[in-house]
């Protein structure tokens, strides 16, 4: 170690071989050309675009409330797809999350119970609307499916983490003096859960109705609707109004279920 | 040479940290700050090196005023001043020779401390330090990954990269177990006669105080009450200094009583 | 001993406060569904027949088409370009950002609220949303897609990177403060390492979200394989769009398994 030439240091890279930080290094780059040179770009298009923001952004400021009727039944719509979907997504997560649990659902329910909140995790809430709108007709009915749909999902993948993670010894107890599935469900498994559950309704009628704007705009109802109507009729002052009340009602309900969530815990 | 005169630091409205010191150090002597939690001891040395700017007074180094400084000036002045901290203040996930070279950041350029390309004499310095100190083998580990004793060391070492005029330690070896301590503070009176360096050391173990320093400041409340050799700090000096302090609930309690235990 | 009636009577009336509460509570929840359940505007005999056309249209997808898989996986890939690039420019906006939204790195209030107006813009805002606003700019098209996550996901990875920035150990930055290093410096040797961990999971999280959100972005003709969806589904090409479908699920899982293979081997 002791010698009289200068020492010399290098920082250790994070990747000790050079060949395979070369090729990281060129594979991230080719990627990224690759990925840019295949995407069809439309420059000209994009080009006019600047002049066209100008427009859009021109023709939005100030926004106009003048159609305040309009914007208020939207988002009363909104606020009911919310409501009821979240009763029923939370109200049906409940069997799924049980069917889920690996610790007390028998292997081919819980394959069952997994796929049906894998497969109604993997679909966005628009796609599922889509798919609703084109069987039951446009309208509420669509959304509060939609939603339902993505409750179970979210509420059901987190409660039967939940019930995976439950005291076992209040289950054994119940079952050594003799109850049967259900009344060791009711005694032993939902009251564990219960806390939990409350919090999770509040968080998914918070996310549900951010969902039910969007959901609007393939026809499942709610302000994303109305939304839709006013960017199709280039009635960008209208627009930019509702998007306004839109972020405004969800930084409140954000608010709102934060403080409820604090309080249950 | 620092020369303090009428430092005086004060948070809002509330009765003053330090009220008024006055200190000098000269030469490559070792000083020892002692006295109880609050008394000022921290705050002290955070105000030389401007971590804490005093609210009125001067700190003369080298006869450079530091107490007006700003910006670039203020910059410069820094590194010049190297600080030990109790808690080793370490960047954990970075490597021992990279916490050793950040000693030169106050030398390179943004570009080469970003490139860690610092200057090969930088890098030789930090190699002789390490060894001098015996961590030289931990060079690409990271930080988190030493010992207590050790992390002190990599403090130390990256103090002394900085080439000071001074070297202030805030409690270095308060975290560290009794014979690591030691050991620390050896380390510390050795290498400031070595560098002759003026060291102010903040330590709460009065023991060690006597035993590795050439002189020994006490402060209460803000005031320092004693300045001298160890073989003068007394059990008078020391009750002066710790008497009915540690315990504030008990300040009804006579101080004779404070004083027999 | 005449003072513990009362005491109790105290107490029940806490408890009956309680109790009240709770009564008027639920009262309120229930009287507010049901507000939403009759007042909701649906046609209620399509609820009844929803169920049957629910199968009539499960019936018409099966047996899923394969015959469009080329066009559909070359769609897929599409998809997963746009989620990617958007990731990626993410971080060189998101990041200066989170600088100046963390309370301990911005250099003044004014910046402060600046940065935390963008980041809650960016987060209420839904993709699809963007997604409609930047095509109505740009044209359909993938950049309309790319900006449209690009602004969803600033607000989210800005948002977390602010918090991972004033979750710091404040004690490196005080000793880099100490060695005289500038404010630059400061922020690469003591900030940057220490939010590392935090920034690889943030974006690779964003990463996975982010396959999900691009999937929709052709409904409103922003690119991926919503466009062919779209399509399929303007067609009643049912058949076609069980495939697509099935592609989707089979691309969700594949992201999902490989973030979840990259955080076990970064962090």
């Amino acid at each position: 170690m002791v010698d009289d030439k200068a020492r010399t240091w290098r920082k250790p890279p994070f990747i000790a071989s050079p060949v395979v930080r070369l090729l990281l290094a060129l594979g991230v780059l080719g990627y990224l050309g690759l990925a840019l040179a295949t995407l069809p770009f439309d420059w000209e298009r994009i080009s006019d675009g600047l002049p066209r923001a100008a427009r859009i952004f021109g023709g939005g400021f100030p926004p106009s409330f003048e159609r305040f009727e309009l914007l208020l039944t939207g988002f009363k719509e909104s606020f009911q797809i919310a409501l009821l979907a979240t009763l029923l997504g939370v109200a049906l997560s409940i069997p799924f999350a049980v069917m889920a649990a690996r610790n007390i659902a028998p292997r081919p329910v819980y394959l069952v119970g997994r796929a049906v909140i894998i497969v109604s995790r993997s679909f966005h809430p628009v796609i599922v609307a889509i798919l609703f709108v084109k069987a039951v007709g446009f309208g509420p009915l669509a959304g509060i499916l939609t939603l339902t749909l993505y409750s179970i999902g979210f509420v059901g993948k987190l409660l039967a983490e939940e019930i995976e993670e439950i005291d076992w010894g209040q289950v054994e107890a119940m079952r050594s003096v003799g109850a049967g599935f259900m009344a060791t469900l009711l005694y032993a498994v939902f009251p564990q859960i219960l806390p939990r559950q409350l919090g999770l309704s509040m968080y998914q009628l918070d996310s549900n109705l951010r969902a039910s704007a969007v959901v609007g705009i393939v026809g499942a109802g709610g302000i994303g609707g109305t939304l839709m109507n006013a960017f199709g009729r280039y009635d960008y002052d209208f627009a930019f109004a509702i998007l306004l009340v839109i972020i405004a009602v969800i930084l409140v309900s954000e608010g709102i279920s934060g403080w409820v969530r604090r309080r249950l815990w | 040479m620092l020369e303090i005169s009428q430092l005086v630091k004060r948070y809002g409205h509330d009765d003053p940290v330090l009220k008024g010191l006055d200190l000098c150090v000269e030469g490559n002597s070792v000083v020892s700050i002692v006295g109880a939690s609050g008394a000022g001891k921290s705050t002290l040395l955070r105000c030389i090196n401007r971590l804490i700017e005093p609210t009125s007074g001067s700190i003369r180094l080298n006869g450079q005023e530091l107490s007006s400084l700003k910006g670039a000036p203020l910059r410069q002045a820094r590194r010049r001043i190297g600080m030990v901290f109790q808690g080793f203040n370490l960047i954990d996930r970075l490597t021992v020779m990279e916490n050793v070279l950040a000693g030169r950041l106050g030398y390179v350029g943004f570009f080469q401390a970003w490139r860690r390309r610092f200057p090969p004499e930088d890098i030789e310095r930090a190699f002789h330090l390490m060894e001098r100190v015996g961590i030289a083998q931990y060079a690409n580990k990271r930080a988190d990954e030493l010992s207590g004793g050790e992390r002190q060391r990599v403090g130390v070492v990256r103090a002394l990269m900085q080439e000071p005029d001074i070297l202030l330690a805030d409690e270095p070896t308060a975290s560290l177990d009794p014979v690591t301590s030691e050991q620390i503070m050896k380390l510390m009176r050795a290498l400031a006669s070595e560098l002759s360096l003026p060291v102010l050391i903040n330590i709460h173990n009065v023991a060690q105080a006597r035993a590795y320093t050439e002189r020994i400041v006490g402060l209460r409340h803000g005031r320092m009450i004693f300045d001298g050799t160890p073989e003068r700090f007394d059990a008078a000096a020391l009750e002066e200094i710790y008497g009915g302090i540690e315990a504030p609930d008990e300040t009804a309690v006579p101080s004779v009583a404070e004083g027999g235990r | 001993m005449v003072a513990t009636p009362t005491e109790r009577r105290v107490w029940q009336r806490y408890s009956r406060r309680e109790r009240w509460t709770r009564f008027v509570l639920l009262l309120l929840v229930v009287a507010v569904l049901s507000w939403a359940a009759r007042d909701v505007d649906i046609f209620w005999p399509w609820v009844w027949d929803a169920p049957a056309q629910i199968y009539s249209l499960a019936d018409r997808m099966w047996p899923p088409d394969p015959r469009r898989l080329g066009e559909i996986v070359e769609a897929l890939v599409e998809t997963v370009h746009i989620a990617t690039l958007a990731t990626f420019s993410t971080i060189f906006v998101a990041l200066p950002i989170a600088y100046l939204a963390a309370q301990n790195t911005t250099p003044n209030r004014a910046c402060l609220w600046f940065a935390r107006f963008v980041l809650v813009a960016s987060r209420s805002v839904n993709t699809i949303i963007w997604a409609l606003l930047f095509v109505a700019i740009f044209g359909p098209g993938v950049l309309a897609g790319i900006l449209a996550i690009m602004c969803r996901s600033i607000g989210f990875v800005g948002k977390l990177m602010g918090e991972a920035i004033e979750e710091i150990d404040r004690r490196p930055v005080e000793a880099m403060e100490a060695v005289g290093a500038s404010r630059p410096k400061v922020i690469l040797y003591a900030v940057v390492p220490q939010v590392v961990p935090a920034f690889f999971a943030v974006i690779i999280l964003r990463w996975d979200i982010n396959i999900r959100e691009s999937t929709v972005l052709g409904l409103v003709g922003a690119g991926g394989i919503g466009v062919i969806l779209q399509g399929a589904i303007d067609t009643f090409a049912w058949p076609t769009v069980a495939t697509i479908l099935c592609g989707i699920v089979i691309l969700v899982l594949l992201g999902e398994v490989l973030t979840g293979w990259l955080r076990s081997r970064v962090l």
